[in-house]
């Protein structure tokens, strides 16, 4: 070996070792995939388990396949998809807005805050999944009663959130802007909300599972629409496969979601510095 | 803009007191009867021993926090709310994290109602005068620390202060970097002679920027001495001063007064730390 080819020798090396461990991991996922649902087949062909109550993958396909192609019994598949999510982004927003807006006042003002704090923790001690039955009662079968559920979901994981993020603003902050002339309105803008988004951001990952939680929950109370009363019809007639390929719908909306989520933080946060795990991605 | 003649207020601080109640719930005396002096235009630096209430005298008077007892006037009015006029730099990182460095600059022009072309035009300025220029967009995690004190200097000097608290500024940087700090510190004062007072536990710094070095007696801290420094201005480079007779006498005067306080302030440590 040369000399001076050394280093790039070396570089190479590692690149080539990098790129073959990544191709490993990608033939293991895919290998645990096939395998997991060669079995599933496998299993319920030869009524080893019964495919009356495990379903089966193709099972699966063809019922997916028939809801797109046919409709569902409460109109196009589609339809059933957009109704829900529909339901999750609106309560979403609602739950964040108002999470952020209540969070933000109380964290700002400590005597409206220690009034408001046993009443708080007595609703938040509440199984809110109970409130979708009133929501239902009040608001309808309609949407309303859903973005009503998923919102309050949303509402008190982003609530205490965006609280303990006020709380926790670096006092020497506040005090360099109070000093350049940051009025009191100037402070919650430039320094009190900025320095809890990070906080609000951790809690928008949770936030958003719950907002799709509260859309199908509230589907399940009641509803004429969506991929909730799908399931509920499917788990009536026993439909296994129905039930299965719903949930794989809502997975797949949820981790869509969830990318969306993380492209919309990166940009939000782009003045912290990047975490070790960042580093390393960009170095590959 | 609001005036170029920036050299300003007289600090007069008379019968300081601050008590405070603990997180457990006893009364402290942070400092108790301070009087300081200081004209117009002129460099106090405050020395004392670790912990003795020199920052809560800049905070008093810069109005971020209230007396319990006494009074204090800048330029002949009573301090009540933020000090007019007043800038403050801070011992630890203050630099606005989210903002990018001349959004960190240009912030106190845009607070005081500065329309943003003008305080960016200002900023940029104020980044060319610290050597910055080329680092505008940068956040300040991006920077080293002796930048973003630059920084934290131009978001302050931007608001042209007639008094200017200063609480430790250097003290978070390294040995060389802080006399080039220092340095460029004074060439900045000055140009506008603002009134300043310096927090610092580096005597030597202490005398060779400073018209006036106070003393102050471990706490509850009161004003134990105050030294004229009449060391003749402009006095270039205060690693060059440091030899000059007339330094070195004023040192070894107001090392005796500060000695006496290190010494019982570290006493008082050590009797703590046996009772506890």
């Amino acid at each position: 070996m040369m000399n001076g080819g050394r280093d790039i020798d070396l570089a190479q090396l590692a690149k080539q070792r990098a790129q073959r461990y990544r191709n490993l991991v990608l033939l293991g996922r895919i290998g645990t995939l096939v395998i997991f649902l060669g079995l599933w087949q496998i299993l319920t062909d030869l009524k080893i388990v019964d495919p009356f109550f495990f379903g089966s993958p193709i099972g699966i396909v063809k019922r997916l396949g028939d809801w797109f192609v046919n409709g569902t019994a409460y109109g196009s598949f589609w339809y059933q998809i957009w109704v829900t999510m529909e339901e999750s982004i609106l309560g979403f927003v609602f739950g964040v807005l108002a999470g952020v807006f209540f969070g933000v006042l109380l964290g700002e003002i400590p005597l409206l805050s220690d009034i408001m704090t046993p009443y708080i923790k007595m609703v938040n001690a509440l199984p809110r999944i109970v409130l979708g039955s009133i929501f239902v009662i009040w608001l309808g079968l309609g949407l309303p009663s859903k973005v009503m559920l998923a919102a309050v979901l949303v509402f008190f994981v982003v609530f205490f959130n965006a609280y303990q993020g006020v709380k926790s603003v670096d006092r020497n902050l506040v005090a360099h802007a109070r000093i350049l002339g940051a009025s009191r309105l100037d402070l919650v803008r430039h320094v009190v909300v900025p320095s809890a988004t990070s906080w609000i951001i951790a809690s928008l990952h949770v936030a958003l599972g719950f907002s799709i939680i509260g859309a199908i929950v509230g589907e399940f109370l009641g509803a004429q629409h969506g991929l909730g009363l799908v399931i509920s019809t499917a788990q009536n007639n026993f439909d296994t496969n129905g039930v299965f390929g719903a949930m794989l719908v809502i997975g797949v909306i949820a981790i869509s979601a969830e990318g969306l989520m993380g492209l919309a933080e990166k940009r939000l946060l782009a003045w912290r510095p990047a975490s070790a795990n960042d580093g390393a991605r960009n170095s590959i | 803009m609001v005036s170029n003649s920036t050299s300003g207020g007289d600090i007069v601080l008379e019968g300081v007191t601050k008590r405070f109640v603990t997180p457990t719930g006893q009364a402290m005396t942070a400092i108790r009867d301070v009087n300081i002096k200081i004209g117009a235009g002129k460099f106090c630096a405050i020395v004392g021993p670790t912990g003795c209430g020199k920052s809560t005298t800049l905070t008093l008077t810069s109005g971020l926090d209230t007396l319990s007892a006494g009074t204090i006037h800048v330029a002949g009015r009573p301090v009540m709310g933020i000090t007019p006029g007043v800038g403050f730099v801070f011992q630890n990182d203050a630099l606005l994290p989210w903002k990018s460095v001349i959004a960190n600059v240009a912030f106190g022009p845009l607070m005081n109602g500065i329309p943003k072309a003008q305080a960016m035009e200002k900023a940029r300025e104020w980044l060319a005068t610290v050597g910055l220029t080329g680092f505008e967009n940068h956040y300040p995690h991006q920077l080293s620390g002796g930048m973003r004190k630059r920084v934290q200097l131009a978001a302050t000097l931007i608001n042209d202060p007639s008094l200017l608290m200063m609480d430790e500024p250097f003290s978070a940087l390294d040995v060389q970097t802080r006399a080039i700090m220092t340095n460029e510190l004074m060439n900045l004062w000055e140009q506008s002679k603002p009134s300043v007072m310096f927090v610092t536990h580096d005597l030597e710094e202490a005398i060779a920027i400073a018209d006036q070095v106070v003393v102050m007696t471990v706490g509850p801290a009161t004003v134990k001495d105050v030294f004229e420094i009449d060391l003749p201005r402009p006095r270039g480079a205060i690693q060059d001063i440091r030899f000059q007779p007339r330094f070195l006498e004023l040192y070894k005067l107001i090392w005796n007064s500060l000695r006496e306080e290190v010494e019982r302030s570290y006493a008082m440590a050590a009797a703590k730390r046996e009772t506890a």
